[in-house]
């Protein structure tokens, strides 16, 4: 080293006392006891072991980053940062034993000190410094593996996680098929077996290798584009199949949660024009759910607040048409306002509506808190049909989506479209290109309004009522953080934020306190690492001039205010 | 695109409509109010009660308000987390509390309760000045130069966070500040029931805010704060350390949440998790209120709100027969942010701020 040895020690350290705050953090913010209950491989690691370990790898590749030397010191830089952070739980577990931490923090109770000891109790307190530093060693040296051994490596680490999460599902799948001994042999009732464990990581990093090897992809982009169809087009029809017959398979529970994925899909979709096409940052969308949440349970139900008696079919234009003039109301005096305020201001509609849905003013035709009850299905569908339940919802919102999809995709090369996108980017220069701000911006309101009050609809229709409960802040927060987290203005990338934000944390429900926490640090992740969203739309790639590229340490969007 | 008939009518629309929205409001506030008083259901002791009520709320949004209104004014960040910071600042004040009980601290006479006051806003400042400087460094700092919705977003994430780390530690249920048995006497005059508390909250409040504006006017940080507010790259010109101004401005502004933190606390007696999303909202309405980026205008925007969501719902709802109206009170609140962001977002006290500058 040039510069001598001081500094890859204080970057040990920084990096040392960093990992120790996130150590801490996930021990007693209830991570490592709470997910210690379900295993990633059966009788080997658990959820919460394996949040210990991914940090502390991170760690270690952190660590090693921080010195561009021999590999002697790139092993004493992770270890010095992992022995940091892992010495800080050691600490904890002392501490612990000295004073009662869980006065204060819930979490710092024996059981907590039993996963960080690996059961030895206080006379293991060792264990995590040990094992912080060996862990973290094994980040550092992996961040000194050639491309070729760390791609399929961390694949298959994805894997892993991603296979070891759904194993129960996985299993219950396909135990019902042929392939019930096989889903013995690989997945335990929680989590995987250790053979399945081996078996995903080679089969994965051996697929990616292969793929790697074959340049599959390079190949089919280099057809021509009549054969590329012939590839590809069989790809998208194996897909679309699995899709249609997800719910067949999976069994109720799993069922009633990919149709609340596909009804945020539907609803993602919705704000993607608003917020991607158009950049208004819309935080109450709840009130268009509610909307048309009320109007399709006013219209159909059978209780005594139901007015009408209508067939769902018959009801749900009318909720998207009145949370389309919803919008339209609430739009007109807000939407002269600029960008960050039009968002409080929306958050003030949701919180009014909210409080409105529940108060005694409206209880005489909207029930307050005991909403209303007995919405009946669109389809009459008797058990074991396919159509049965929540599946009839799966399949609605999907057209719905689909729907939706194709109407955002015409739009976006539309004029409105491309009116929608420059006031995105700049509201000055748009107007004084003669495109009129508030009539453009309503019209994306507007939409937005009605797809979300279709969401409601459709809602309402598959929990069989609507509840004052049901219209919280969480509905917006919830369909926002989809369309940043995958992508704003990108359709597939709607579909992919609904799957992971809204179908993954339904999965887990035991852990659903821990589900808003991740939302907020991918939100934070998102914005700090990519602001286009994990798959960005095309356009937006080439249109927004998002310099990610300007520095290593992190990105700098956009430019600097002063000239 | 020349101007269409078509959107002219739109145009002519949108005014009628935005007018005919002041009218509604106007007559709902005008109405309720007359046929409240001429019903003549409360007597002059429930309005003044209820005016004191809303003083002694409104100085606890002021105090959050100035976090608001003093990130917004330097970096033109809805500090979406601060609501939190308060919120973290009353769980530190409820872990000091808890504390002092214990050893019989709290309640052994007088002087040491006024003590332990003192001792819960410290450890509520320093909770809630450390957490706003972390959240200030990981989330803030990377995108001080990125297009606004970015930052905002990314405070939206820092809430979640705060909260939900704060539902991690200490659960879901909620805590119960230990009573400090002095703040529930009542002062000794003659003509109307003040609670030591009250008294308490109101002298804190106006004292920190007094110093504060003592610090923005006359000290030297205070100089390059009101500069890197006014224009960021020609403070930096100045040899003015832009940054420390600003996390000293989040720094100041997280001191005065945790503070109010503490008093909410001893007024409401209880804290969880959730507790600072609504008045997190209500201070920046009184931000909003007094003029964003302008300090005394936040103090009178928290008193305007506190007074118009203490008294409102009676006023304005009860004699118009709405069924229990003091459920109606933070939709009071809501629409009154509505109204000053559609009508006036400049403020009561603010400068216009253009498109431009912002």
């Amino acid at each position: 080293m040039m510069t001598g040895t001081s500094i890859p020690w204080r970057g040990t350290l920084r990096t040392g006392l960093i990992g120790a705050v996130v150590t801490v953090f996930l021990s007693l913010v209830g991570i490592v006891d709470v997910f210690d209950a379900r295993p990633l491989i059966a009788g080997a690691i658990s959820l919460g072991q394996t949040a210990l370990v991914l940090a502390l790898l991170g760690i270690g590749y952190m660590a090693a980053r921080s010195v561009e030397a021999s590999r002697v010191q790139v092993v004493l830089a992770a270890a010095g940062a992992g022995l940091i952070a892992g010495g800080a739980l050691t600490l904890l577990i002392l501490l612990g034993a000295v004073i009662d931490i869980r006065a204060v923090f819930l979490h710092a109770s024996p059981k907590l000190y039993g996963t960080l000891t690996l059961g030895l109790g206080l006379g293991g307190s060792w264990i995590p410094a040990a094992l912080g530093a060996a862990i973290a060693i094994v980040g550092g040296l992996g961040s000194r593996l050639p491309v070729a051994a760390r791609r399929p490596l961390t694949t298959a680490l994805v894997a892993l996680l991603l296979t070891g999460l759904f194993a129960g599902i996985l299993r219950g799948a396909m135990l019902t098929t042929s392939l019930a001994d096989l889903a013995r042999l690989l997945f335990a009732p929680l989590g995987l077996t250790l053979l399945g464990a081996v078996v995903v990581v080679v089969v994965v990093a051996g697929g990616r290798e292969l793929l790697t090897y074959t340049r599959l992809r390079d190949r089919v982009r280099a057809l021509p584009p009549l054969r590329r169809r012939l590839v590809t087009w069989p790809a998208w029809a194996v897909v679309a199949l699995v899709v249609l017959v997800l719910p067949q398979t999976l069994g109720s529970f799993v069922a009633l949660v990919i149709a609340t994925v596909a009804l945020y899909v539907l609803m993602g979709l919705g704000l993607n024009i608003t917020l991607g096409l158009a950049g208004l940052l819309d935080l109450g969308f709840v009130a268009f759910f509610a909307v048309g949440a009320y109007t399709v349970g006013l219209l159909t139900s059978t209780s005594e607040f139901g007015i009408a008696d209508w067939p769902f079919w018959a009801a749900i234009p009318f909720a998207v048409i009145f949370a389309m003039l919803f919008g339209a109301i609430l739009g007109l005096p807000i939407l002269s306002i600029r960008g960050d305020y039009l968002a409080i201001a929306t958050l003030g509609f949701g919180e009014i509506v909210r409080l409105l849905a529940g108060s005694d003013l409206l209880k005489a035709f909207l029930g307050g808190p005991q909403g209303i009850i007995h919405i009946p299905k669109p389809i009459e569908a008797p058990a074991g049909d396919f159509l049965y339940g929540p599946n009839q919802i799966y399949y609605i919102a999907l057209v719905c989506a689909a729907l939706i999809g194709f109407v955002a995709w015409r739009l976006r090369g539309s004029r409105l479209g491309r009116a929608w996108l420059s006031i995105r980017e700049d509201e000055d220069v748009a107007e004084a290109l003669g495109v009129n701000l508030v009539q453009t911006k309503l019209l994306a309101y507007m939409l937005g309004a009605a797809f979300a009050g279709l969401g409601g609809g459709i809602f309402s229709a598959l929990i069989g009522s609507i509840f004052a409960s049901s219209i919280q802040l969480f509905v917006s927060i919830n369909v926002v953080a989809i369309v940043v987290v995958g992508g704003m203005g990108s359709i597939p990338g709607a579909v992919l934020g609904a799957v992971f934000l809204i179908g993954v944390p339904e999965l887990f429900r035991e852990f659903s306190e821990y589900r808003y926490l991740l939302y907020g640090f991918a939100l934070i992740a998102m914005m700090l690492y990519r602001p286009q969203g994990i798959m960005p739309a095309k356009f937006a790639e080439r249109e927004v001039h998002l310099d990610t590229t300007a520095l290593t340490g992190g990105p700098v969007m956009g430019r600097p205010r002063s000239p | 695109m020349h101007t269409s008939w078509v959107e002219r009518l739109t145009d002519l629309a949108i005014i009628g409509f935005l007018w005919a929205f002041r009218i509604a409001v106007v007559l709902v506030v005008v109405v309720g109010s007359l046929l409240t008083i001429a019903s003549g259901k409360y007597d002059l002791d429930t309005w003044v009660s209820l005016l004191w009520r809303g003083l002694t709320l409104g100085t606890v949004y002021s105090l959050l308000a100035l976090g608001y209104t003093m990130v917004y004014g330097i970096l033109r960040l809805i500090n979406f987390a601060h609501g939190d910071i308060f919120m973290a600042g009353a769980f530190g004040g409820y872990f000091v509390a808890t504390g002092l009980a214990a050893i019989g601290f709290l309640n052994l006479n007088p002087l040491t309760s006024l003590l332990s006051v003192l001792m819960m806003m410290a450890g509520a400042v320093i909770v809630s000045v450390s957490l706003a400087l972390l959240v200030e460094r990981i989330a803030y700092r990377p995108l001080r130069y990125a297009p606004r919705l970015v930052p905002l977003i990314s405070a939206i994430g820092a809430s979640f966070v705060l909260e939900y780390a704060f539902r991690g530690f200490f659960g879901p249920g909620t805590y119960v500040y230990p009573p400090v048995d002095i703040l529930n006497g009542s002062v000794p005059i003659e003509f109307m029931r003040i609670k030591w508390v009250d008294l308490l909250i109101i002298v804190s409040a106006v004292g920190m805010m007094g110093g504060l504006f003592w610090y923005v006017q006359r000290t030297k940080m205070g100089t390059a704060i009101r500069a890197v507010s006014e224009d960021k790259a020609a403070a930096a010109l100045m040899g003015i350390d832009v940054n420390r101004a600003i996390v000293t401005t989040f720094a100041i502004g997280a001191a005065m949440a945790g503070a109010a933190g503490v008093l909410w606390g001893l007024y409401f007696h209880q804290v969880y998790f959730f507790t600072g999303f609504i008045p997190g909202i209500k201070a920046f309405t009184a931000a909003v209120l007094g003029g964003i980026g302008n300090i005394p205008g936040a103090l009178i925007g928290g008193l305007f709100l506190g007074g118009v969501e203490s008294v409102g719902p009676t006023l304005f709802l009860d004699g118009l027969n709405v069924p229990s109206p003091n459920q109606l009170k933070d939709v009071i609140a809501f629409t009154l942010l509505v109204l000053v962001l559609v009508f006036r977002p400049s403020g009561i006290l603010g400068e216009r701020i253009s498109g431009q500058r912002a």
